[in-house]
């Protein structure tokens, strides 16, 4: 039993030195390797542990290498976050697209400040104010023009298979230049004549093909509510939760559908103010001046009012924060499923890791590694699928459904998050790896 | 220098109250330096119980327990996982991961080393598995391997981060009698050539004759101890 074996080149006896006698290992300097022919040490000193960040990589690298060996599971589990991903980038698209598309048409009005009944909830349901506010608004030096804005909804009969859908109508002084659409200049002068109305080309397909029977006809005869009225041009406004198209038309020809509105019944009035007028001061004099019967609002303040009504008084905000929270949940119990199975799967082999020295905490950290890797292959395709489908579904549905980095970066975030707490729940199986039982 | 493992009035019990059984009683036992020792005994006589005392993977309950130099005692978690990275441990089943290479399980070991680079480390791997005889085979999973190979790669991982001290409880239960022999000799003469002492648990009655001890338990008490070949006097004497 001792004669010299060839098998370890680093033993003892091969270099002459006695177990006893062999000095203590010193501590060698990070990366420097250990010379291949130095004895070790009867009991060696306990060693240095790897530094923070290189011990993560490894348990990174271990996870990686565990979650390779087996394609199938991974290919779920990367199914699985993809998946999350597709819902929580659909849910927060369509969210955003009812925010900006139930604000286009506001957003679309050109004026310094706006004057409103302070108990209209939204532009599809407007609270009206006197007509005369708009006049008295012109007292002011600064107000070079007031104009008013009659909003409503009426009925539009499809001209080419005659079934009728509601409408918005937007009337207004066209010439004032209070509201610009593209499309809208060179149709000033035809709106002026009698029952003319201008058609949102981006209105939803329902409301018949006009833009074809515009081509192939030139103008032509539509009903809206009652009344035959002449379809002279296209405007682009787009549809939106409240409305699924738009007309443009005269204010006189807006009393001309809409017969029961009071000439003196105004839902909105939009001021445009002489040039180097400051806006926060004449607002302050316009709100003094005016009874409480309206507030005065800057454009983006009115864009917000409009846009707070969708976000606080319709369910339609929290249904789809709810539908992205739901995409979260199932991806991450998927995730946390696919985890769970792989530690179940190999707790004898994590037992045998911490019988060998390691850590609990390297353990965790190989699991959390796991379950960002998979966030970070599942993100991937989920982005570009989403990417894609907002194409396809925007042009279904005439939402302006668009991909940005905020919103790819938020939910990168919350697929992380999603991840990171499906690991954190796996971890916990980790507990039933215990060394003691391996004998 | 204190001997590697010093044992003194270790008593250990499973269960609380009227379930409460004991299953070690008062053992004293001393593994000196290169000493290999045989622990047999029928089934719950507390040999495996003693193994994973001695291997930090248990809290201590009664008695003291001084492994490499350190007492046992009322240590911390965090102090019995430092521990457990000098000792090598070999299982039952080899509990190799099998999604990694012989060369990477091995490997495994060397990585709670920080002071040694990835190519030190892939380097060291297959030094050791060529020493246990499977240079041919360090890129295979374990699934790829034979039982009796398996249990060399767990022999090699073992020894890779040159411990103080090696446990292995029935190594060569899953193995027939020629790979049993095998990786037990193995096992001696690379234990015997760096030093370290092995504590061996065992019903084999074919391996009784590599050990420098034979320590008999039954209920919790070493019960015999017989001295088979060299003792280590010998071994000393006999080196260089």
């Amino acid at each position: 039993m001792n004669h010299v074996t060839p098998l370890l080149p680093w033993a003892p006896e091969l270099n002459g030195a006695a177990p006893a006698a062999a000095p203590a290992r010193p501590a060698p300097a990070a990366g420097e390797a250990p010379a291949p022919r130095q004895a070790p040490p009867p009991v060696p000193p306990a060693r240095r542990a790897p530094g923070f960040l290189a011990g993560t990589f490894l348990a990174i690298r271990l996870a990686w290498r565990q979650l390779r060996s087996e394609k199938a599971r991974l290919a779920s589990a990367v199914a699985g976050v993809m998946f999350a991903c597709v819902l929580v980038f659909m849910q927060l698209g369509f969210r955003a697209a009812l925010f900006d598309s139930a604000t286009q048409l506001i957003s679309a009005m050109r004026g310094d400040l706006f004057l409103m009944h302070p108990m209209t909830t939204a532009s599809f349901r407007p609270e009206p104010l006197p007509r005369v506010r708009a006049h008295q608004a012109l007292a002011l030096p600064e107000v070079q023009a007031a104009v008013p804005i009659y909003l409503a909804q009426a009925t539009w009969r499809n001209p080419a298979d005659g079934s009728r859908r509601t409408i918005q109508l937007v009337g207004v002084d066209t010439e004032a230049g209070v509201l610009d659409f593209p499309g809208l200049a060179p149709l000033v002068d035809a709106l002026k004549r009698a029952d003319t109305v201008a058609f949102d080309a981006r209105s939803r397909p329902e409301f018949g093909d006009v833009a074809r029977l515009l081509a192939e006809r030139g103008p032509f005869e539509a009903q809206v509510g009652n009344r035959m009225v002449q379809v002279v041009g296209l405007i682009e406004i787009g549809p939106s939760f409240g409305a699924d198209g738009n007309l443009v038309l005269s204010e006189t020809n807006f009393r001309r559908i809409v017969k029961e509105r009071v000439v003196s019944a105004i839902d909105l009035v939009a001021i445009r103010l002489q040039p180097g007028a400051e806006i926060e001061a004449t607002r302050a004099r316009l709100a003094a001046l005016l009874p409480a019967d309206v507030i005065v609002l800057t454009q983006p303040e009115l864009v917000a009012w409009e846009r707070r009504y969708w976000e606080e008084a319709t369910p339609i905000g929290f249904i789809f924060a709810f539908g992205s929270l739901m995409g979260l949940v199932v991806g991450m119990v998927i995730v946390y499923q696919i985890l769970f199975s792989d530690i179940a799967g190999h707790l004898k082999e994590y037992a045998t890791l911490k019988a060998m020295g390691y850590s609990n905490g390297y353990l965790r950290r190989v699991v959390l590694g796991a379950a960002l890797i998979l966030a970070g292959l599942g993100f991937v395709p989920g982005f570009v699928a989403a990417t894609l489908l907002y194409d396809v579904v925007g042009a279904g549905t005439f939402l302006p459904l668009h991909m940005d980095a905020e919103r790819a970066l938020g939910v990168f975030a919350m697929i992380f998050a999603m991840c990171a707490a499906a690991g954190l729940l796996a971890m916990r199986k980790l507990r039933d790896a215990s060394p003691a039982d391996m004998f | 220098m204190t001997a590697p493992v010093v044992l003194r009035g270790v008593s250990y019990a499973y269960g609380e109250g009227e379930l409460r059984r004991p299953v070690l009683r008062e053992v004293d036992l001393t593994v000196e330096e290169g000493e290999i020792v045989l622990l047999t005994g029928p089934s719950g006589s507390g040999k495996t119980t003693l193994l994973t005392l001695i291997g930090a993977l248990r809290a201590m309950q009664s008695g003291s327990a001084v492994v490499l130099g350190e007492e046992l005692a009322g240590a911390q978690e965090a102090a019995r996982v430092r521990l457990r990275r000098r000792i090598g441990f070999i299982f039952q089943a080899h509990n190799l991961l099998g999604f990694l290479t012989a060369r990477q399980n091995v490997a495994m070991a060397l990585e709670l080393d920080g002071s040694l680079s990835e190519r030190a480390r892939q380097d060291r791997a297959g030094e050791l598995l060529a020493a246990v005889g499977l240079a041919d085979h360090t890129e295979k999973p374990p699934a790829r391997l034979s039982g009796g190979q398996r249990q060399r790669v767990a022999v090699a991982r073992a020894l890779a981060a040159a411990p103080g001290l090696l446990l292995a409880d029935e190594p060569t239960a899953a193995l027939d009698k020629a790979s049993g022999q095998e990786v037990v000799q193995l096992l001696r003469e690379l234990a015997k050539s760096r030093g370290v002492p092995i504590l061996l648990v065992t019903h084999d009655p074919r391996i009784l004759d590599i050990a420098d001890r034979v320590v008999a338990m039954e209920d919790g008490k070493i019960v015999c101890t017989t001295d088979t070949g060299e003792t280590p006097a010998q071994v000393v004497m006999t080196k260089g």
